[in-house]
């Protein structure tokens, strides 16, 4: 049980379109990870559709790195269309 | 309805709750216990099921007899020979003839029980859906899908058992040669029982023995687990005559609501 490799457990509720992280859990293949993530996260109807993932599949970014990956945006509000000026016969948008 | 028909399909559909009831309590002996926390909670979930079934076929069987009994009565106020269970359903998680203790439960046990008691019951489910008796066949609706799940949990570990390791294997086998000789009950029922199928236009559960078959013996070939031989005793829990271990079973469940009869909480 012990060598069982993680899975990464993906849900789509029934509004949502995107399916959204919701936990791991370590199962012997795909297919049994997918039986355990419906007893385990879809047990008060919160999903209609599960993917599960190796977690080793996933190239995760360091933390280390925090600071010079996100901190050189922090700065750049104007990144953001808020400060563009919507001419008023545009209407809405 | 007739009067006499409704007597006899209220015997029916409390054969069917007191098996929904009766596996739901085993099952739900393993919450805390499971091998690992997903079983754990898939287990829960299974006997949740089935005490959903339970519950909805008592209340049929109440609103058919119109004698004052209700859910609880029906489920927490008899003894065990009024009990119309499968044997199979009433044993304990383990192929030793008198197990002693919680700590000799086996998981493989519980895994071939599910198994062959799901695939059954999706054929009956399938079978009322039919039923001339609209909240019987709604029921029978609802409970399929449930059982439909049971079978794909029990029978994708059923695999993993046999086609696993050398005791993993070993503890299947065992358990499909101590649980095997249970399931001859299936195709019995009593008379009453027998009588309701008739009046519902639905034909006698010992129609289903041959696809059952075929599905049992495919998934326990790709296990690589050997059938047994047919025969061995032939229970009797359908009519009330059951093993040793339906009291424990009923002395732990009905012992609170009988300490605090019709108690709220």
């Amino acid at each position: 049980m012990k060598e069982w490799p993680l899975w990464e457990v993906f849900v789509r509720s029934k509004q949502g379109l995107e399916h959204k992280h919701c936990g791991s859990l370590h199962a012997a293949d795909a297919q049994q990870a997918l039986h355990m993530a419906r007893d385990v996260y879809t047990r008060r109807q919160e999903g209609v559709s599960i993917w599960v993932l190796p977690s080793a599949a996933i190239t995760a970014s360091d933390p280390e790195d925090k600071d010079t990956l996100f901190e050189p945006a922090r700065d750049k509000v104007y990144r953001h269309p808020t400060f563009f000026v919507i001419p008023d016969d545009v209407g809405h948008m | 309805m007739s009067a006499v028909a409704a007597q006899e399909v209220s015997d029916l559909v409390l054969h069917l709750a007191d098996n929904a009831l009766i596996l739901a309590q085993r099952n739900a002996e393993w919450c805390g216990h499971g091998p690992i926390l997903e079983e754990d909670l898939a287990l829960a979930n299974n006997a949740l099921d089935l005490m959903g079934q339970a519950r909805l076929l008592y209340q049929h069987v109440a609103a058919l007899r119109q004698d004052g009994s209700d859910e609880d009565r029906l489920a927490y106020f008899r003894d065990a020979h009024e009990f119309k269970n499968h044997t199979l359903l009433e044993l304990p998680h383990s192929t030793a003839l008198a197990p002693t203790a919680s700590g000799d439960r086996d998981y493989a046990v519980t895994i071939v029980r599910n198994f062959l008691y799901s695939i059954f019951m999706v054929l009956v489910w399938d079978a009322l859906q039919h039923a001339t008796d609209a909240q019987l066949a709604a029921i029978a609706s609802k409970s399929r899908k449930e059982a439909l799940y049971h079978v794909q949990h029990a029978q994708d570990w059923l695999i993993r058992f046999g086609d696993g390791t050398a005791e993993s294997h070993h503890k299947a086998q065992a358990a499909l040669n101590h649980l095997m000789p249970y399931t001859q009950a299936f195709w019995l029922l009593g008379e009453a029982e027998a009588a309701a199928l008739q009046a519902l236009g639905v034909a006698h559960f010992s129609s289903l023995q041959s696809a059952w078959q075929a599905q049992v013996a495919s998934a326990v070939s790709e296990a690589t687990l050997t059938l047994p031989a047919d025969g061995g005793h032939v229970p009797q829990g359908h009519v009330g005559v059951h093993s040793e271990h339906l009291g424990f079973v009923l002395a732990e469940m009905q012992s609170l609501a009988r300490a605090h009869p019709d108690g709220m909480w």
